[in-house]
């Protein structure tokens, strides 16, 4: 697993649409080939699509030959309503992009057969040829999407109820009133994100610094489901200094000295995108290490 | 089968809610403004034009509720007999379509105090006609007399004016079938008839606001000679609007401000419901209710009033301000003599226009966007709230904000995209789209 530090969470958002931005250049999609990226919604992806925007609109990412599939919905609410997340990802992302309608996917939290839904939901991911790219955010409990403490970490798409932690934190969307929350909702699984070829997890702010702390420096455990990307070969999670706040001296220095050798010693030139070295020379004069590109064959595996 | 093409703007920030909304994008279909995200998710489509704003400010079009004529044309003048019914369609046209440049989408075509014949005559006439590429969309009749005040005539011929002590019915034998049947025509055609001036002192007339409320029609008061008393009374009986306040009414005085008092009320019957009154305000009577106070409108020329006075009246009552420009048949010309309702008046080069040989100030030769410029200028207020008194204001006043002075869904498409970057006081009209078309100029 990688871990960046950037000092603030617009750093954070800036890294992560950069990140995004190369992964899908480099994929080099095309209507046969498509990148298949898997979103989140809630507060913190909300300035990483600003940053997303903001490449599409300098006309360095287009979305053409992107499918997404979304990770949630609530149950219940109209697909229209203000707090859906349908809304808020044509808020955030769809309306500013150049996406093709078709190419979006995200659960119906109206659809007759909920179980159902659920099932072709995970069909749909497979027909697409599974996520190639499963971004994701971390809520203060670490859970990943509506993967609550106790979700299995080998759980796949289905309906959940929400913690009445989670209720009480939405009540603010809904006039405060906690009745107007929805109750149910639909989320991929655990596993279902961990199936995705690549997992990119923000974690920006102070109030995530122990779920951070809990998920990658302690046992995988599904009291912290996000813990689950300790056994996914390419992960990489991008956090800020405030969610660092809990992890051990050690740890953070560890991160960061990586990335000091990465760009002191190694060269950025030298670095595949996923961490991956290739064909380098040491700056230093040391004996050249052998091409070493792969997956995952990174420095920081 | 084919589905009506649809349009997407991108790259404007929109006048949305009170408030300008940057990186934002408009969509419109069949000449509705629509929602996109349920077309995103549902019909799937993508937009058949994409048009690029460049950054300009997307606002409604224009609503001018009080215009005589413009580019040579008088309505009430071409409403006498001499002129065929060809010509006057012609004319109207003219007009409507030489508003657009201005930003001017949709108008009350406005008839001042005339014979009983000129009103049957061109009543019809003015009945109201979507907007199109073609010309701007005519909203109904402005009727302003001849119900009005002797003293407070103005430029109109004072033989035509008249009380009405036999109530309603004077009215309908002056202005004819058009106000008396308030159901469609047999082409389903609405009735011209939407706004009428009229002066509360007079015998009869306060009894006839509210009969003339119940048919649908706007009452408002003006060339009027009344106290505070009568004014408020006008108001109580149903009037919600004051003809180009400040001009042909008393001068506000400190012990019976008259009409323009009633801009200080806060005595006046409640509306029952919103629809057809200002929003509540800072100095509303009561902030939570409809204002009980009229809109009242204003010509922004810096001539019939003076900028001080227009920036204490909309202070006073920011959500009445309905802009307008009473414009004469000079607009749009230069300095000259022209005709309004058989008499003459002549335009000299600083643009006031007078009676001829006579120093009463007759209509204005100003624009809508120039109103609006004007506005900024003389009250420092911002520039959403000078589009509001010209777009959503006017159109709360008619009852059509179903329909007209805002972008939300469901509006036509009725638009102007301004280059305001020289300040809100020097923003230039650059494009106008009636119901989603472009208009050529």
């Amino acid at each position: 697993m990688r871990l960046v530090i950037r000092d603030n969470s617009n750093e954070v958002n800036i890294w992560m649409a950069n990140y995004i931005k190369e992964r899908i250049n480099q994929f080099a999609p095309t209507a046969d080939r498509p990148f298949v990226l898997g979103l989140p919604t809630g507060s913190s992806p909300v300035g990483t699509y600003r940053e997303l925007v903001k490449l599409h609109q300098r006309g360095q990412l287009s979305f053409a030959n992107v499918i997404t599939f979304n990770m949630d919905e609530y149950v219940g609410l109209l697909r229209d309503h203000p707090q859906s997340y349908h809304t808020f990802m044509w808020n955030n992302l769809f309306k500013h992009v150049d996406i093709p309608s078709q190419n979006v996917n995200i659960l119906d939290g109206n659809a007759a057969d909920l179980d159902q839904e659920c099932i072709d939901y995970e069909k749909k991911i497979k027909a697409a040829g599974g996520i190639e790219l499963f971004l994701g955010g971390i809520g203060p409990d670490g859970h990943i999407a509506f993967n609550e403490p106790g979700s299995s970490l080998e759980s796949r798409t289905r309906v959940k109820t929400l913690a009445y932690e989670t209720i009480l934190a939405n009540a603010r969307f809904f006039d405060g009133d906690i009745h107007k929350v929805p109750k149910l909702a639909l989320t991929v699984g655990v596993a279902t994100v961990m199936e995705a070829r690549e997992v990119a997890i923000i974690i920006t702010g102070a109030h995530k610094a122990i779920a951070l702390a809990k998920c990658i420096e302690e046992g995988v455990n599904h009291m912290w489901t996000v813990s689950a990307i300790q056994t996914h070969p390419k992960a990489v999670c991008v956090c800020d200094e405030d969610a660092t706040l809990e992890l051990h001296v050690k740890t953070v220095r560890y991160f960061k000295s990586i990335e000091k050798v990465h760009h002191a010693l190694i060269g950025e030139e030298n670095l595949g995108l996923q961490g991956g070295v290739k064909n380098i020379k040491l700056k230093r004069g040391n004996d050249a290490l052998d091409d070493e590109e792969g997956p995952g064959a990174g420095l920081a595996a | 089968m084919s589905r009506p093409r649809v349009t997407k703007i991108i790259n404007c920030r929109v006048l949305l809610d009170h408030k300008i909304v940057h990186n934002a994008y408009l969509w419109f279909q069949d000449g509705i403004i629509i929602d996109p995200q349920q077309h995103f998710y549902d019909a799937r489509f993508e937009p058949d034009e994409v048009i690029d704003a460049h950054g300009r400010l997307v606002v409604p079009g224009f609503i001018d509720a009080q215009i005589n004529g413009a580019f040579g044309v008088d309505f009430t003048t071409d409403a006498q007999p001499e002129v065929s019914d060809e010509t006057l369609r012609e004319n109207l046209a003219k007009v409507s379509k030489g508003l657009l440049k201005f930003g001017c989408t949709a108008y009350c075509p406005t008839v001042v105090s005339a014979e009983p014949e000129i009103y049957h005559r061109v009543l019809p006439m003015l009945r109201p006609q979507p907007g199109s590429v073609h010309g701007a969309a005519i909203l109904g009749a402005h009727i302003e007399g001849p119900f009005i005040s002797h003293g407070k005539r103005g430029a109109h011929r004072p033989h035509v004016l008249s009380a009405a002590p036999n109530g309603i019915e004077d009215l309908y034998e002056r202005y004819g079938e058009e106000l008396k049947e308030r159901s469609k025509t047999q082409e389903g055609q609405e009735r011209a008839v939407k706004i009428i001036t009229v002066a509360p002192e007079l015998e009869g007339i306060l009894d006839v606001i509210p009969e003339l409320v119940d048919k649908g029609v706007i009452v408002s008061i003006g060339h009027s000679e009344a106290k505070i008393a009568d004014a408020e009374a006008g108001v109580a009986q149903g009037a919600t609007f004051i003809t180009h306040l400040f001009n042909a009414m008393l001068a506000f005085h400190h012990r019976d401000p008259g009409i323009i008092g009633t801009l200080g009320s806060t005595h006046l019957p409640i509306p029952s419901k919103g629809q057809g009154h200002p929003s509540p305000s800072a100095t509303s009577p009561d902030a939570t209710q409809p204002d009980p106070r009229p809109f009242y409108g204003l010509i922004c020329d810096g001539i019939h009033a003076h900028p001080n006075s227009i920036k204490v009246a909309y202070y006073s009552h920011p959500k009445g301000c309905v802009l307008v420009t009473d414009a004469l048949s000079a607009a749009g010309l230069p300095p000259g003599t022209y005709p309004l309702a058989g008499r003459e008046i002549s335009v000299d080069d600083s643009l006031h226009a007078y009676i001829k040989d006579t120093t009463t100030l007759a209509g204005s030769v100003i624009t809508m966007d120039a109103c609006i410029r004007n506005f900024v200028a003389f009250t420092k207020c911002t520039l959403v709230e000078a589009i509001e008194a010209a777009t959503l204001h006017p159109a709360q006043l008619l009852g059509i904000v179903d329909r007209k002075g805002s972008l939300n869904v469901g509006r036509d498409a009725d638009l102007v995209f301004i280059d305001d970057s020289n300040g809100p006081d020097q923003f230039v009209v650059e494009r106008v789209f009636v119901g989603g078309e472009e208009v050529v100029f």
